[in-house]
């Protein structure tokens, strides 16, 4: 099953309503609530970057029995260094949103460390598209994480 | 009825009109209106008595315990929720714990005692030194039980960061039957509470296996009665519990009560949910602790008070600026130690939110729901009997409903029908 979000650029409160009906979806599904957690950080994340950084974008996710796959792409002004964003406390964000809260460098890094696969696509100038990928595992081993 | 699914929140079909006022204020979607009746889907409720509060009707009600189920017992004793003593004008503490007993009580052990207790114990928690489990930060208050059903039911990988200790009138409890009256029989322990969800705790219990608790009554039928045995100042002291404990009644109470810095209180159910996705996406890990009640104003909001939560945290804070300083009060009995105050059993999660057991078969019904969504008008007016589009679209891929309980798809499929005939 497929689920396509545009994510805006303005408006900052909107965000995180992809990660929201995403973990609603995988709940539905039966997801462990371990996997549900990392899809939900990692979809959270990646809409977060895509707002702050980008002016908004498309998050897609494709719902299958055993994994989940997300792509999030965006025409914003794509990442000069990418070995360096990936970089654990590393950050170009504005003071704006680093007084709400942001900033701190975490996206991507944070990403990585909650999906199973992982890859960036970027293009300085043209873009950015982060693509995902949480699998679910075997049967419900009981008791979450 | 079995334990697991017992609900203290219930409808009275005699009153209910069908509106649809409850299912658009159910924080878990888990009412739907069929046939002219509000039915509960008793897998989904967190008995946060939202819907009590809300039925223009007064169709929704707690079930608890009769004022009468004391008369069973040899020796009655009361334990209030600290809430009670805010709940009435111009009265001390003193004075309205001695209304219960002329009210046919023998004991009064007030649960803000026992909660002070659990103040120390969380305060164990946060430091690393309470013999429990080292906790993920940050640490969520399980002192409501809707909270802990919600956290349970739609944000399970929260579960882990649920401080695993015994809410404070169940320590009022234990205390009474296990240190102050310990191998007596017939003795008899009462909760006067403020809410629904802690008549459900007491009969299915999260985190341990059976209450202490011999009933429980709800403040607002013992209301007018103790109304009218409150009289003058009793000649001995009654009140023991510190500000330390009475605090936890309201809002940022058990922030006030752990002077903890670094946390962070938030009530009314939605702005709980609101917070649980925040941190379920990870946000506000350097937070040591998390005060979520799901009344406003905390239990002062219960859906079983009388007084406005506002005035009566008023007075609540009177009260604890009058009341005696932390242990001052002599203790009649040796308190428990903290080990005896964690949970016994591990809280699991319950998948009561998955359409089917079988994966594949629930992706194939999320594929139907999609296209039912499609063709719903979207205004989630409720008139079909489920909250939004999307339950109802749900409730049709589980087979409970019908697209043609949509009175727009009806009005568009009759119109249609007009025109075949003509």
């Amino acid at each position: 099953m497929k689920l396509r979000f545009e994510v805006g650029g303005e408006d900052f409160s909107l965000a995180g309503k992809a990660s929201s009906e995403l973990k609603r979806a995988l709940g539905q599904l039966g997801v462990e609530p371990e996997q549900v957690r990392r899809a939900a950080v990692a979809m959270y994340e990646a809409e977060i970057n895509m707002v702050i950084h980008a002016g908004g974008g498309i998050a897609e996710a494709e719902i299958l029995a055993d994994r989940v796959s997300m792509v999030l792409s965006d025409s914003g002004p794509g990442i000069p260094d990418l070995e360096l964003a990936m970089t654990e406390g590393w950050s170009t964000a504005t003071d704006y949103y680093r007084e709400l809260g942001f900033g701190a460098g975490m996206g991507l890094p944070n990403i990585k460390r909650n999906v199973d696969e992982m890859s960036v696509e970027t293009s300085v100038g043209k873009g950015t598209r982060v693509s995902m990928v949480v699998r679910f595992g075997g049967p419900p081993a009981g008791g979450g994480s | 009825m079995s334990a697991e699914l017992f609900h203290s929140v219930r409808l009275d079909p005699e009153k209910c009109v069908g509106c649809t006022t409850c299912i658009k204020h159910c924080p878990t979607e888990a009412i739907r209106v069929r046939d002219g009746r509000a039915r509960i889907i008793e897998e989904r409720c967190i008995d946060c008595g939202e819907c009590i509060r809300v039925c223009p009707h007064g169709a929704k009600r707690a079930v608890s315990d009769p004022i009468s189920i004391i008369d069973g017992f040899r020796h009655k004793v009361a334990v209030p929720a600290p809430t009670l003593v805010s709940q009435f004008d111009r009265a001390g503490v003193d004075q309205i714990l001695s209304g219960l007993l002329k009210l046919g009580f023998d004991e009064v052990f007030e649960v803000a005692e026992a909660a002070e207790l659990v103040t120390t114990a969380t305060k164990a928690l946060i430091g690393g030194g309470s013999g429990a489990r080292d906790m993920p930060r940050p640490i969520i208050s399980s002192a409501c039980p809707a909270v802990v059903r919600l956290v349970r039911l739609r944000f399970p990988s929260l579960l882990r960061h649920l401080a695993p200790i015994l809410p404070p009138m169940e320590v009022a409890a234990r205390i009474v039957k296990q240190r102050i009256h310990a191998g007596e029989e017939g003795v008899g322990v009462f909760f006067i509470t403020p809410c629904a969800g802690k008549v459900t705790v007491t009969r299915s219990p999260l985190g341990y296996a059976c209450s202490a608790l011999d009933g429980v009554i709800g403040l607002r039928d013992i209301y007018l009665p103790l109304r009218a045995a409150i009289g003058e100042e009793p000649p001995e002291r009654l009140a023991r519990a510190s500000r330390l404990g009475l605090e936890w009644a309201r809002n940022e109470g058990e922030a006030d009560s752990l002077g903890e810095p670094n946390s962070i209180s938030v009530d009314g159910i939605g702005n709980v949910i609101a917070l649980l996705e925040e941190l379920e996406n990870g946000k506000l890990r350097d937070l040591d602790y998390v005060e979520a009640l799901a009344c406003p104003a905390g239990c002062l909001g219960g859906p079983l008070t009388v007084e406005n939560p506002y005035v009566a945290k008023a007075r609540l804070r009177k009260l604890e600026a009058e009341a005696p300083p932390s242990g001052a009060s002599p203790r009649p009995y040796e308190p428990p130690s903290l080990q005896a105050l964690l949970w016994t059993e591990d809280l699991r999660a319950r998948g009561a939110l998955a359409l089917d057991p079988d994966s594949n078969k629930a992706l194939k019904m999320m594929e139907e729901i999609e296209e039912t969504i499609a063709g719903l008008p979207g205004l989630d007016c409720g008139a079909c009997g489920s909250p939004t589009c999307r339950a109802l679209a749900e409730d049709i891929a589980l087979g409970k409903a019908s697209v043609f309980d949509c009175v727009l798809r009806m009005r568009e499929r009759l119109r249609e029908i007009s025109e075949e005939l003509r």
